[in-house]
Protein backbone atom coordinates (compact mmCIF):
# COMPACT_ATOMS: atom_id res chain seq x y z
CA UNK A 1 0.00 0.00 0.00
CA UNK A 2 1.05 3.60 -0.85
CA UNK A 3 1.31 6.10 1.89
CA UNK A 4 -0.20 8.97 1.33
CA UNK A 5 0.88 12.30 3.01
CA UNK A 6 -1.93 11.82 6.06
CA UNK A 7 -0.25 8.36 6.49
CA UNK A 8 3.09 9.85 6.91
CA UNK A 9 1.68 12.66 8.87
CA UNK A 10 0.13 10.32 11.40
CA UNK A 11 3.08 7.95 11.73
CA UNK A 12 5.75 11.17 12.52
CA UNK A 13 2.58 12.27 14.89
CA UNK A 14 2.69 8.41 16.90
CA UNK A 15 6.65 8.52 16.57
CA UNK A 16 7.15 11.61 17.89
CA UNK A 17 4.45 10.80 21.28
CA UNK A 18 6.37 7.44 21.58
CA UNK A 19 9.91 8.95 21.34
CA UNK A 20 9.05 12.51 23.68
CA UNK A 21 7.68 9.65 26.07
CA UNK A 22 10.49 7.69 25.90
CA UNK A 23 12.98 10.89 26.32
CA UNK A 24 10.93 12.44 29.16
CA UNK A 25 9.91 9.24 31.35
CA UNK A 26 13.81 8.12 30.68
CA UNK A 27 14.72 11.44 32.50
CA UNK A 28 12.39 11.11 35.34
CA UNK A 29 13.78 7.87 36.28
CA UNK A 30 17.38 8.68 35.99
CA UNK A 31 16.20 11.41 38.64
CA UNK A 32 16.12 8.19 41.06
CA UNK A 33 19.75 7.94 40.31
CA UNK A 34 21.43 8.26 43.59
CA UNK A 35 18.00 8.32 45.84
CA UNK A 36 16.18 5.06 45.42
CA UNK A 37 14.85 3.63 48.63
CA UNK A 38 17.14 0.65 48.33
CA UNK A 39 20.70 0.20 45.86
CA UNK A 40 18.62 -2.25 43.94
CA UNK A 41 15.75 -0.06 43.49
CA UNK A 42 17.71 2.93 42.33
CA UNK A 43 19.76 0.47 39.48
CA UNK A 44 16.20 -0.65 38.39
CA UNK A 45 15.29 2.91 37.85
CA UNK A 46 18.21 4.15 36.22
CA UNK A 47 18.19 1.20 34.09
CA UNK A 48 15.09 1.78 32.99
CA UNK A 49 16.30 4.93 32.11
CA UNK A 50 18.88 3.67 29.66
CA UNK A 51 16.67 1.82 28.09
CA UNK A 52 14.03 4.60 27.58
CA UNK A 53 16.26 6.93 26.35
CA UNK A 54 17.85 4.71 23.90
CA UNK A 55 14.58 3.87 22.53
CA UNK A 56 14.09 7.25 21.91
CA UNK A 57 17.02 7.71 20.05
CA UNK A 58 15.95 4.90 17.77
CA UNK A 59 12.65 6.14 17.24
CA UNK A 60 14.05 10.04 16.95
CA UNK A 61 16.10 7.73 14.01
CA UNK A 62 12.91 6.78 12.30
CA UNK A 63 12.11 10.55 12.19
CA UNK A 64 15.30 11.51 10.78
CA UNK A 65 14.76 9.52 7.70
CA UNK A 66 10.98 10.25 7.19
CA UNK A 67 12.39 13.91 6.73
CA UNK A 68 12.77 15.22 10.26
CA UNK A 69 16.17 16.87 11.96
CA UNK A 70 18.52 15.04 13.58
CA UNK A 71 17.49 13.63 16.80
CA UNK A 72 20.36 15.73 19.07
CA UNK A 73 18.61 18.78 17.63
CA UNK A 74 15.10 17.19 17.86
CA UNK A 75 16.09 16.27 21.06
CA UNK A 76 17.47 19.08 23.09
CA UNK A 77 16.25 22.45 20.83
CA UNK A 78 12.21 22.15 21.14
CA UNK A 79 10.29 23.73 24.00
CA UNK A 80 7.18 22.50 25.98
CA UNK A 81 4.70 23.71 23.34
CA UNK A 82 6.30 21.41 20.97
CA UNK A 83 6.71 18.22 23.07
CA UNK A 84 4.22 15.66 22.14
CA UNK A 85 4.55 13.53 25.02
CA UNK A 86 1.86 13.04 27.75
CA UNK A 87 1.27 14.79 30.77
CA UNK A 88 1.86 11.91 33.00
CA UNK A 89 5.58 11.10 32.16
CA UNK A 90 6.40 14.90 32.81
CA UNK A 91 5.54 14.80 36.42
CA UNK A 92 8.06 15.08 38.53
CA UNK A 93 9.33 11.83 40.39
CA UNK A 94 7.40 12.48 43.61
CA UNK A 95 7.68 9.96 45.94
CA UNK A 96 8.59 6.16 44.92
CA UNK A 97 4.84 5.23 45.11
CA UNK A 98 4.22 7.72 42.56
CA UNK A 99 6.68 6.49 40.48
CA UNK A 100 6.13 2.98 40.77
CA UNK A 101 2.49 3.16 39.78
CA UNK A 102 3.19 5.29 36.78
CA UNK A 103 6.14 3.14 35.79
CA UNK A 104 3.31 0.36 36.12
CA UNK A 105 0.70 1.88 34.26
CA UNK A 106 2.99 3.69 31.55
CA UNK A 107 5.18 0.42 31.05
CA UNK A 108 2.02 -1.93 30.58
CA UNK A 109 1.07 0.30 28.17
CA UNK A 110 4.16 0.75 26.23
CA UNK A 111 4.77 -2.94 25.86
CA UNK A 112 1.41 -3.45 24.42
CA UNK A 113 2.07 -0.73 21.97
CA UNK A 114 4.96 -2.17 20.69
CA UNK A 115 3.27 -5.73 20.21
CA UNK A 116 0.52 -4.08 18.63
CA UNK A 117 3.59 -2.15 16.19
CA UNK A 118 5.82 -5.46 15.99
CA UNK A 119 3.03 -6.00 12.98
CA UNK A 120 2.84 -2.72 11.50
CA UNK A 121 3.34 -2.47 7.56
CA UNK A 122 5.85 0.63 8.03
CA UNK A 123 8.46 -2.25 8.17
CA UNK A 124 11.42 -0.07 10.06
CA UNK A 125 9.60 0.62 13.02
CA UNK A 126 8.19 -2.57 12.78
CA UNK A 127 11.73 -4.16 13.65
CA UNK A 128 12.40 -1.34 16.27
CA UNK A 129 8.97 -2.84 18.19
CA UNK A 130 10.00 -6.39 17.78
CA UNK A 131 13.45 -5.23 19.71
CA UNK A 132 11.63 -3.11 22.02
CA UNK A 133 9.26 -5.57 23.22
CA UNK A 134 11.97 -8.12 24.82
CA UNK A 135 13.26 -5.24 26.87
CA UNK A 136 10.58 -3.62 27.71
CA UNK A 137 9.15 -6.97 29.44
CA UNK A 138 11.67 -6.50 32.27
CA UNK A 139 10.06 -3.27 33.05
CA UNK A 140 6.64 -4.84 33.08
CA UNK A 141 8.29 -7.98 34.87
CA UNK A 142 9.99 -5.20 37.39
CA UNK A 143 7.07 -2.94 37.76
CA UNK A 144 4.54 -6.08 38.58
CA UNK A 145 6.80 -7.74 41.54
CA UNK A 146 7.01 -4.60 43.30
CA UNK A 147 3.20 -3.63 42.76
CA UNK A 148 2.59 -6.85 44.72
CA UNK A 149 5.04 -6.91 46.91
CA UNK A 150 3.65 -3.62 48.16
CA UNK A 151 0.38 -4.97 47.77
CA UNK A 152 1.25 -7.67 50.90
CA UNK A 153 3.86 -5.23 52.62
CA UNK A 154 0.86 -4.26 55.30
CA UNK A 155 -1.34 -1.44 55.23
CA UNK A 156 0.84 1.77 54.45
CA UNK A 157 2.07 0.23 51.87
CA UNK A 158 -1.19 -0.94 50.14
CA UNK A 159 -2.79 2.26 51.57
CA UNK A 160 0.12 4.40 49.97
CA UNK A 161 0.13 2.49 46.45
CA UNK A 162 -3.99 2.14 46.17
CA UNK A 163 -4.00 5.98 46.75
CA UNK A 164 -1.41 6.79 43.72
CA UNK A 165 -3.44 4.20 41.68
CA UNK A 166 -6.97 6.26 42.48
CA UNK A 167 -4.69 9.63 42.37
CA UNK A 168 -3.14 9.07 38.59
CA UNK A 169 -5.79 7.11 36.80
CA UNK A 170 -6.60 9.99 34.80
CA UNK A 171 -3.46 10.69 33.79
CA UNK A 172 -3.02 7.45 33.28
CA UNK A 173 -5.74 7.39 30.77
CA UNK A 174 -4.17 10.42 29.48
CA UNK A 175 -1.57 8.23 27.54
CA UNK A 176 -4.35 7.46 24.88
CA UNK A 177 -5.15 10.38 23.71
CA UNK A 178 -6.19 10.02 20.34
CA UNK A 179 -4.07 11.80 17.29
CA UNK A 180 -5.17 13.52 14.32
CA UNK A 181 -5.03 10.81 11.75
CA UNK A 182 -6.29 7.79 13.89
CA UNK A 183 -8.21 6.38 11.27
CA UNK A 184 -5.70 6.73 8.70
CA UNK A 185 -3.17 4.80 10.66
CA UNK A 186 -5.66 1.92 11.18
CA UNK A 187 -6.82 2.00 7.52
CA UNK A 188 -3.60 1.63 6.16
CA UNK A 189 -2.46 -1.09 8.69
CA UNK A 190 0.54 1.32 10.92
CA UNK A 191 -1.34 1.11 13.93
CA UNK A 192 -4.38 -0.21 15.35
CA UNK A 193 -5.14 3.46 17.36
CA UNK A 194 -5.05 4.65 20.63
CA UNK A 195 -8.61 3.35 21.36
CA UNK A 196 -7.32 -0.13 20.94
CA UNK A 197 -4.53 0.29 23.36
CA UNK A 198 -6.89 1.38 25.91
CA UNK A 199 -8.93 -1.81 25.74
CA UNK A 200 -5.62 -3.79 25.47
CA UNK A 201 -4.22 -1.88 28.55
CA UNK A 202 -7.64 -1.93 30.51
CA UNK A 203 -7.96 -6.02 29.84
CA UNK A 204 -4.29 -6.10 31.14
CA UNK A 205 -4.11 -3.82 34.07
CA UNK A 206 -7.09 -3.96 35.53
CA UNK A 207 -7.44 -8.15 36.38
CA UNK A 208 -3.81 -7.77 37.41
CA UNK A 209 -4.06 -4.80 40.16
CA UNK A 210 -7.26 -6.36 41.86
CA UNK A 211 -5.30 -9.68 41.86
CA UNK A 212 -2.93 -8.22 44.18
CA UNK A 213 -5.86 -6.63 46.31
CA UNK A 214 -6.15 -3.22 44.82
CA UNK A 215 -9.26 -1.88 43.21
CA UNK A 216 -9.09 0.26 40.12
CA UNK A 217 -11.12 3.56 39.65
CA UNK A 218 -13.52 2.74 36.97
CA UNK A 219 -12.68 4.80 33.44
CA UNK A 220 -16.05 6.17 33.09
CA UNK A 221 -15.80 7.98 36.38
CA UNK A 222 -12.54 9.39 35.32
CA UNK A 223 -11.58 12.33 33.34
CA UNK A 224 -8.44 11.05 31.38
CA UNK A 225 -5.48 14.36 31.76
CA UNK A 226 -5.18 15.26 28.32
CA UNK A 227 -3.35 17.58 26.01
CA UNK A 228 -0.20 16.35 25.97
CA UNK A 229 -0.15 14.41 22.38
CA UNK A 230 -1.21 18.48 21.38
CA UNK A 231 1.59 20.37 23.21
CA UNK A 232 -0.76 21.48 26.48
CA UNK A 233 1.72 20.56 28.91
CA UNK A 234 1.92 20.95 32.85
CA UNK A 235 4.53 23.86 33.64
CA UNK A 236 6.59 20.73 35.12
CA UNK A 237 8.07 19.86 31.61
CA UNK A 238 10.07 23.51 30.83
CA UNK A 239 12.09 23.02 33.88
CA UNK A 240 12.79 19.78 33.11
CA UNK A 241 14.06 20.53 29.44
CA UNK A 242 15.89 23.29 30.56
CA UNK A 243 17.89 20.96 32.87
CA UNK A 244 18.31 18.27 30.27
CA UNK A 245 19.53 20.62 27.93
CA UNK A 246 21.70 22.61 29.55
CA UNK A 247 25.15 21.36 28.65
CA UNK A 248 24.04 20.71 25.28
CA UNK A 249 22.87 24.66 24.94
CA UNK A 250 26.63 25.77 26.32
CA UNK A 251 27.55 24.64 22.35
CA UNK A 252 24.95 23.33 20.53
CA UNK A 253 27.57 22.42 17.53
CA UNK A 254 30.19 21.19 20.05
CA UNK A 255 31.13 17.18 18.59
CA UNK A 256 30.71 14.86 20.96
CA UNK B 1 36.96 -13.77 2.28
CA UNK B 2 34.09 -13.76 4.55
CA UNK B 3 35.08 -16.29 6.55
CA UNK B 4 39.00 -13.78 6.81
CA UNK B 5 36.81 -11.19 7.86
CA UNK B 6 34.68 -13.52 10.36
CA UNK B 7 38.15 -14.63 12.26
CA UNK B 8 39.22 -11.23 12.60
CA UNK B 9 35.77 -9.65 14.43
CA UNK B 10 36.21 -12.87 16.35
CA UNK B 11 39.18 -11.54 18.31
CA UNK B 12 37.39 -8.70 19.10
CA UNK B 13 36.34 -8.67 22.68
CA UNK B 14 33.33 -7.15 23.84
CA UNK B 15 34.30 -3.87 26.04
CA UNK B 16 32.10 -4.46 28.83
CA UNK B 17 32.76 -8.39 29.09
CA UNK B 18 36.16 -9.32 28.02
CA UNK B 19 36.26 -12.59 27.59
CA UNK B 20 33.33 -13.05 24.76
CA UNK B 21 34.32 -11.91 21.22
CA UNK B 22 31.39 -9.79 19.28
CA UNK B 23 31.06 -12.82 17.00
CA UNK B 24 30.30 -15.43 19.82
CA UNK B 25 27.87 -12.99 21.51
CA UNK B 26 26.05 -12.91 18.09
CA UNK B 27 25.96 -9.61 16.84
CA UNK B 28 27.37 -9.48 13.77
CA UNK B 29 24.78 -10.07 11.63
CA UNK B 30 26.21 -8.98 8.00
CA UNK B 31 29.58 -9.29 6.88
CA UNK B 32 30.02 -8.74 3.08
CA UNK B 33 33.05 -7.96 0.89
CA UNK B 34 34.13 -7.89 -2.60
CA UNK B 35 37.00 -9.77 -1.62
CA UNK B 36 39.09 -6.84 -2.35
CA UNK B 37 39.53 -4.04 -0.25
CA UNK B 38 35.60 -3.21 0.46
CA UNK B 39 33.89 -4.96 3.31
CA UNK B 40 30.80 -3.75 4.95
CA UNK B 41 30.17 -5.24 8.59
CA UNK B 42 26.21 -4.85 9.77
CA UNK B 43 25.82 -4.94 14.21
CA UNK B 44 22.54 -5.50 15.66
CA UNK B 45 22.43 -3.88 19.19
CA UNK B 46 22.02 -6.39 22.13
CA UNK B 47 19.51 -3.79 23.99
CA UNK B 48 18.76 -0.43 22.37
CA UNK B 49 20.65 1.72 25.23
CA UNK B 50 23.53 -0.36 24.86
CA UNK B 51 26.24 2.59 25.35
CA UNK B 52 28.94 0.06 24.15
CA UNK B 53 27.67 0.08 20.66
CA UNK B 54 29.61 3.14 19.49
CA UNK B 55 32.66 1.61 20.68
CA UNK B 56 31.58 -2.03 19.10
CA UNK B 57 31.68 -0.05 15.35
CA UNK B 58 34.35 1.65 16.31
CA UNK B 59 36.77 -1.39 17.54
CA UNK B 60 35.62 -3.17 14.34
CA UNK B 61 36.45 -0.30 11.94
CA UNK B 62 40.13 0.11 13.50
CA UNK B 63 40.40 -3.63 13.43
CA UNK B 64 39.81 -3.64 9.45
CA UNK B 65 41.86 -0.67 9.01
CA UNK B 66 44.74 -2.23 10.38
CA UNK B 67 44.27 -5.44 8.36
CA UNK B 68 44.39 -3.14 4.91
CA UNK B 69 40.60 -2.89 4.34
CA UNK B 70 39.90 1.10 2.91
CA UNK B 71 36.44 0.98 1.90
CA UNK B 72 34.69 0.03 5.22
CA UNK B 73 31.24 0.79 6.24
CA UNK B 74 30.08 0.06 9.81
CA UNK B 75 26.25 0.41 10.91
CA UNK B 76 24.20 -0.45 13.28
CA UNK B 77 20.77 -1.82 12.35
CA UNK B 78 17.93 -3.23 13.97
CA UNK B 79 17.38 -5.62 10.85
CA UNK B 80 17.66 -8.75 12.62
CA UNK B 81 16.64 -8.17 16.58
CA UNK B 82 19.16 -9.97 18.44
CA UNK B 83 18.33 -12.15 21.49
CA UNK B 84 20.36 -14.20 23.67
CA UNK B 85 20.05 -17.59 21.60
CA UNK B 86 21.90 -16.15 19.18
CA UNK B 87 25.09 -16.42 21.89
CA UNK B 88 27.07 -19.14 20.59
CA UNK B 89 28.11 -22.68 22.76
CA UNK B 90 31.78 -21.05 23.24
CA UNK B 91 29.90 -17.31 23.70
CA UNK B 92 27.99 -19.53 26.72
CA UNK B 93 31.20 -20.78 28.37
CA UNK B 94 33.02 -17.32 27.73
CA UNK B 95 29.99 -15.72 29.51
CA UNK B 96 30.64 -18.08 32.60
CA UNK B 97 34.83 -17.42 32.79
CA UNK B 98 33.86 -14.05 33.26
CA UNK B 99 31.71 -15.07 36.66
CA UNK B 100 28.45 -14.24 34.04
CA UNK B 101 25.54 -17.33 34.93
CA UNK B 102 24.83 -17.85 31.08
CA UNK B 103 21.18 -17.01 29.88
CA UNK B 104 18.95 -19.79 29.65
CA UNK B 105 17.76 -20.61 26.20
CA UNK B 106 14.41 -19.43 25.65
CA UNK B 107 11.25 -20.09 23.88
CA UNK B 108 10.05 -16.82 22.66
CA UNK B 109 9.21 -15.58 26.00
CA UNK B 110 10.60 -14.83 29.03
CA UNK B 111 9.11 -15.49 32.24
CA UNK B 112 9.69 -14.30 36.20
CA UNK B 113 11.01 -18.16 36.65
CA UNK B 114 13.45 -18.27 33.82
CA UNK B 115 15.22 -15.23 35.98
CA UNK B 116 14.62 -17.41 39.54
CA UNK B 117 16.09 -20.44 38.67
CA UNK B 118 19.83 -19.02 37.27
CA UNK B 119 22.60 -21.79 38.34
CA UNK B 120 25.39 -20.28 40.23
CA UNK B 121 28.10 -19.72 38.11
CA UNK B 122 30.66 -20.22 41.07
CA UNK B 123 29.23 -23.72 42.42
CA UNK B 124 26.49 -24.27 39.49
CA UNK B 125 23.56 -25.02 42.36
CA UNK B 126 20.01 -24.65 41.49
CA UNK B 127 19.21 -22.99 45.49
CA UNK B 128 19.71 -19.53 44.05
CA UNK B 129 17.44 -16.07 44.22
CA UNK B 130 17.01 -13.57 42.13
CA UNK B 131 18.03 -9.97 43.69
CA UNK B 132 16.61 -7.65 40.56
CA UNK B 133 15.81 -8.03 37.02
CA UNK B 134 18.64 -4.93 36.56
CA UNK B 135 22.06 -4.64 37.14
CA UNK B 136 25.05 -2.79 36.68
CA UNK B 137 24.73 -2.89 33.02
CA UNK B 138 21.28 -3.43 30.97
CA UNK B 139 22.02 -6.71 29.98
CA UNK B 140 22.74 -8.25 33.21
CA UNK B 141 20.59 -9.72 36.42
CA UNK B 142 21.59 -9.73 39.99
CA UNK B 143 21.84 -13.10 41.98
CA UNK B 144 22.63 -14.68 44.68
CA UNK B 145 23.59 -18.48 46.11
CA UNK B 146 22.21 -19.44 48.82
CA UNK B 147 24.87 -22.49 48.64
CA UNK B 148 28.46 -20.95 48.49
CA UNK B 149 26.62 -17.69 49.67
CA UNK B 150 28.19 -15.18 46.79
CA UNK B 151 26.00 -12.62 45.08
CA UNK B 152 26.86 -13.06 41.55
CA UNK B 153 25.20 -11.52 38.15
CA UNK B 154 23.44 -13.11 35.53
CA UNK B 155 23.14 -12.61 31.59
CA UNK B 156 19.41 -11.70 31.40
CA UNK B 157 17.66 -13.55 28.84
CA UNK B 158 16.42 -11.59 26.12
CA UNK B 159 13.87 -12.27 23.27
Amino acid sequence: MEFTQKHVLGLKELLYKMADDQLILGHRNSEWTGLGPMLEEDISFSSMAQDKIGQSLALFELLQELGESDPDTVAFTRNDNQFHCSQFVELPIGGYDFSLVRHFFFDHAEAIRFEMLADTVFEPLAMVAKKFKGEIKYHTMHADIFMKKLAEGGPESYGLIQQAINDNFGLALGIFEPGEYESELIEAGIFGGENALQSRWLAKVVPLLESFGYTVPKVENTAPALGGRKGIHTHHLQPLLDEMTEVFSIDPGADW
Amino acid sequence: MKNTIKALLETIMDPEIPTISIVDLGIVTRIESNGKKQVRVELTPTFSGCPALKIMEQLVTDKLVEHGYTDIEVKTSFNKQWNTNMISEKGLAALKKHGLAPPAKHKGYIELDVLSDTPCPYCNSRNTELQSPFGPTLCRSMHYCKNCLNAFEGFKPLV
